[in-house]
């Protein structure tokens, strides 16, 4: 019942808001009773009855409308209900046009996200991975920037012919299923040859990886993350590209357990490949927005990288670093938004001396930044320690590649730091002033997270623990 | 049965109507009242309530899937006079003859969806195609529609002539005009089909493959749908349209699957290569062509040779899915290709840019009609994507993922000049307004009631389908 609410109240709010006038604060309340759900969900055992709703929907195919709990799925939903009140409360001030639809399409989008992370049955999972696309697409193409629209059909069509291409996949393992269905216990056990593994591996790789996005796929990601408005990026950065992650651990490796093995040095180079590319082209850009997105593909990389290890420790380090890769980006976001609202610019050499101005602020972004570079006592070091781990016990020397990323990400980040706070004012700056109230009671609140993950992640590894293992054990 | 005779009598009824009824714009109620009672003896039928018991000595057969097929036919022609028929009505002076000539259009049809018999096919795709020709040409005082008339006529009459030629040899082959391979004394108990029956079955492809505007044989369709009047072109796309499909498929599963599918290399015919090739050459025209398109209406054309190469995936693999799959198609396409020609023909400029803004002017409409759009993308929750689901099913169902593959690649170049329309209506602005007339709340309201069932059948297509078994 409760996986129900949590797909209806975000759908039905964001309907709502869209078709009433001051939709704001109703996306604010809804995405509150979300949280709230989402919380519950979190402390009820996954088992319990009360989390699954189980219905048929098309019997003649063999799909059902089934939502159920694992560790990783509630993660996940905890990571978006978290992401959208904060959102919401950031941006609160931003005063977009239509911000009753603007709002509402996020709480839409938050539905095809939630059902994602819910789904346990793949056509459901499939008509869910599309459904927040859509949101998505109308919210960056009618508040982006100047080049939004051309950016965000790119994004459209890539993670568009990614899922078709996942949807002949998804119907040939159907067609190998025992009982026509296409319930996940059923794909597990599809029976598949090696050699239509490692075709239909691709079919589904291809679209995660465009999601994620790994190189060679990412190109749409650092287009749209500047062109979109802020509060859009929030959402896409911090819990959208989670959804390749997820699909990988929920769909991918169970499935096709022989071809991820078969692949796997090739795609763990690419993805270390893909890091220290992103990581080089962070440092040379200008613009705190590509910033973001650069350091965020980076970090995605040895996510994904760590996906294909086959090791517990480096799963592990996934679901913890997913949480938290979530939670931090979103952080760097509301800065980047608090300084462009006020500044009308993102540009570094146009910055500076903001510390002196908004101290505040800047010691916020800090612990944010740190938390970018994966500082002990920040979660994101947790996180990395743990990915790391895992990289290492699978190949020495692709690890120590890897690691050349952790120095680059403390090049741009500190650059970032110092070229926007410190260093003398210019006739822009100098008018700074704090930021909004709702700006800073969400850093306050993602800081405080930042840093209690980073001391205690014990709680973060036990809701996920049981995902893991399942997984451990599918793979063999 | 009863709808062949109903169409054509209420045909008749709407031709003594303009004689009879002076009031011109009262022709359109008869004509939507003829439509529903037509909707309904015709599924009086499929429950088993025929109301004439004529003997047809085995020429129709009335098979449910046919009956639910004409159905679509039907309600969609029903859905299209509510939408469109002010529209109608402003073409010419002639309102109730043209309502007449859907009539028979109809009429051909409901024999098209029910035949058993070449000669009945030859009748109905003829019964079908001649008030269709008219129609083209109604604009008479307008040159691209005379030539567009002209070109239909011609092509026409072209590919019938093969059609008949292709029908002499199978009759020739195996002497007797019945589709179904089981009742031919000829070749009976043999797998393969004589030389001229393969010829006559590859004519039958081409006259059949003209009529659905299948590649290479689809170079009047764009022509033709553009220089008709736009309100017809949208008849002709849609209704007519997925009727021949039922036709084509029919031919072909008779003959093919009993015989020589089962064996496939026949006198050397690889029918599955060749329908895989006249498949990809169908999206391959229909997609790229359309990217380049200026005018919305022109780019609908392509879409709609497009469309058709998916529906073509149909005859590919002739399997359950693809039954279920060529009735869903067949609903869904002609819905959303009615709304959007719906609110293109109100439109008082066809290009990308006459769209600009709509959004803020109109929502309702832009709302419907980014909904039809959806649905011809395939993207889920609407209709348009379990069309595509149940066809891409059918044909990696039979092993042949490769060529799912293609389709949906060219699904994603379909993509592009949807959402074309759809960023000129909410991404853009434009200085001219209005730049619709401002559309009646029945309007809106017909335009609401067709995306919520486009949604509806994208959530639940099983309301549709079980209509086949039940």
């Amino acid at each position: 019942m409760i996986a129900l609410l949590l797909i209806l109240v975000p759908l039905i709010t964001g309907l709502l808001c869209m078709l009433l006038p001051n939709g704001k604060l109703l996306a604010l309340l809804g995405s509150v009773v979300t949280l709230l759900l989402a919380l519950v969900a979190v402390n009820t055992n996954s088992a319990a009855a009360s989390l699954v709703t189980n219905v048929n929907w098309l019997p003649a195919l063999g799909a059902k409308f089934h939502l159920a709990f694992d560790g990783m799925g509630k993660m996940l939903v905890l990571l978006t209900a978290v992401s959208l009140p904060l959102i919401i409360a950031a941006t609160y001030k931003n005063g977009y046009n239509d911000s009753g639809k603007f709002y509402g399409l996020l709480m839409l989008a938050q539905t095809g996200l939630m059902g994602v992370f819910l789904s346990i049955d793949c056509l459901l999972f499939y008509f869910f991975w599309e459904l927040a696309l859509i949101p998505a697409y109308f919210l960056c193409s009618i508040w982006g920037g100047e080049k939004r629209i051309t950016v965000t059909f790119k994004f459209f069509v890539y993670t568009f012919i990614g899922s078709l291409l996942m949807l002949v996949g998804i119907l040939y393992v159907y067609f190998h299923t025992a009982d026509a269905s296409f319930s996940m216990d059923a794909f597990y056990k599809a029976t598949l040859s090696v050699k239509e593994q490692n075709v239909l591996f691709w079919l589904f790789f291809i679209a995660f990886a465009i999601k994620m996005p790994v190189f060679p796929f990412h190109t749409w990601q650092p287009d749209t993350y500047e062109q979109a408005p802020t509060g859009v990026t929030m959402l896409l950065s911090g819990v959208m590209v989670k959804m390749g992650l997820f699909a990988v651990v929920r769909w991918l490796l169970p499935i096709f357990p022989k071809a991820a093995l078969a692949y796997d040095t090739v795609i763990i180079s690419i993805a270390v490949f893909g890091m220290l590319y992103a990581s080089f082209i962070a440092i040379k850009q200008d613009d705190i927005k590509r910033l973001i997105a650069y350091s965020s593909i980076a970090h995605i990389g040895l996510m994904a990288a760590a996906l294909f290890t086959n090791q517990q420790i480096g799963y592990q380090g996934v679901m913890v670093q997913m949480f938290n890769h979530g939670v931090n980006v979103i952080g760097l976001w509301i800065v980047a938004d608090a300084i462009e609202q006020q500044l009308g610019t993102r540009k570094f050499s146009e910055l500076g001396g903001l510390a002196q101005k908004a101290p505040s602020l800047a010691i916020l972004f800090i612990v944010m930044a740190f938390a970018n570079v994966a500082l002990p006592l920040t979660n994101a070091f947790v996180g990395e320690f743990l990915l790391f781990n895992g990289l290492f016990r699978f190949n020495v020397v692709l690890a120590a590649i890897a690691g050349i990323s952790i120095i680059l990400s403390a090049v741009y980040t500190l650059n970032a730091v110092q070229k926007i706070f410190y260093g003398a004012t210019n006739h822009k700056t100098a008018s700074v002033t704090e930021a909004a109230f709702g700006v800073n009671l969400s850093l306050v609140i993602l800081t405080v997270t930042i840093i209690v993950l980073g001391i205690y992640p014990q709680p973060m590894i036990q809701l996920t623990e049981d995902s893991v293992n399942t997984l451990m054990l599918l793979v063999k | 049965m009863n709808a062949i005779i109903f169409s054509a009598i209420l045909g008749v009824v709407m031709m003594f109507c303009s004689a009879f009824v002076t009031n011109r714009s009262s022709y359109k109620y008869v004509a939507a009242i003829g439509l529903a009672l037509l909707l309904m003896v015709n599924l009086l039928d499929s429950n088993g309530l025929t109301i004439f018991l004529i003997d047809t000595k085995g020429m129709l057969s009335f098979s449910k899937v046919g009956l639910l097929f004409n159905s679509i036919c039907i309600g969609a022609t029903l859905i299209y006079v509510l939408l469109s028929s002010k529209e109608i009505e402003k073409v010419d002076n002639y309102t109730a003859e043209y309502f007449a000539l859907i009539f028979f259009v109809l009429c051909g049809i409901s024999i098209l969806t029910s035949f058993n018999n070449l000669l009945m096919l030859f009748l109905g795709v003829e019964i079908m195609s001649i008030p269709l020709y008219i129609l083209t040409g109604s604009d008479k005082k307008n040159l691209k529609s005379n030539e567009a008339a002209l070109k239909y006529f011609l092509m026409g009459a072209f590919s019938t002539g093969i059609m008949l030629l292709g029908i002499a040899f199978i009759y020739g082959a195996t002497g007797t005009f019945a589709i179904d391979g089981n009742s031919r004394p000829l070749s009976m108990g043999t797998p393969f089909l004589s030389i001229l029956e393969v010829a006559g079955c590859i004519l039958m492809l081409i006259s059949m493959s003209f009529k659905v505007s299948a590649a290479p044989f689809h170079f009047w369709t764009p022509d033709v749908y553009d220089g008709a009047p736009s309100v017809f072109t949208s008849f002709m796309a849609t209704v007519v349209k997925v009727a021949g499909f039922f036709a084509f498929i029919k031919f072909f599963e008779g003959r093919i699957v009993s015989t020589s599918m089962a064996v496939n290399v026949n006198v050397g015919v690889n029918w599955k290569m060749l329908f895989a090739i006249i498949i990809i050459a169908t999206l391959f025209v229909g997609n790229i062509t359309a990217v380049f398109q200026q005018s919305v209406k022109r780019m609908l054309a392509y879409s709609s040779i497009a469309q058709a190469g998916f529906m073509l995936f149909a005859l590919f693999s002739f399997n359950d899915y693809a039954k279920e799959g060529i009735v869903l198609y067949a609903a869904s396409y002609s819905l959303a290709t009615i709304g959007i020609f719906a609110i293109l023909i109100k439109m008082k400029d066809y290009t990308f840019e006459g769209y600009n803004g709509l959004a803020k002017h109109s929502p309702i409409v832009a709302f419907v009609n980014t909904v039809c759009l959806l649905s011809l993308a395939g993207i889920p929750l609407t209709a348009g994507f379990f069309a595509k689901y149940f066809m891409l099913a059918s044909v990696v169902k039979l092993g042949y993922a490769w060529l799912a593959i293609v389709g949906v690649l060219f699904a994603a170049v379909s993509v592009y000049y949807y959402f074309k329309v759809i960023a000129a209506m909410y991404f853009k602005t434009s200085e001219e307004n209005p730049m619709i007339e401002v559309p009646a709340k029945s309007f809106q309201a017909g335009l609401l009631v067709l995306s919520i069932i486009i949604i509806l059948l994208g959530i639940m297509p099983q309301f549709l389908l079980n209509w086949m078994y039940f």
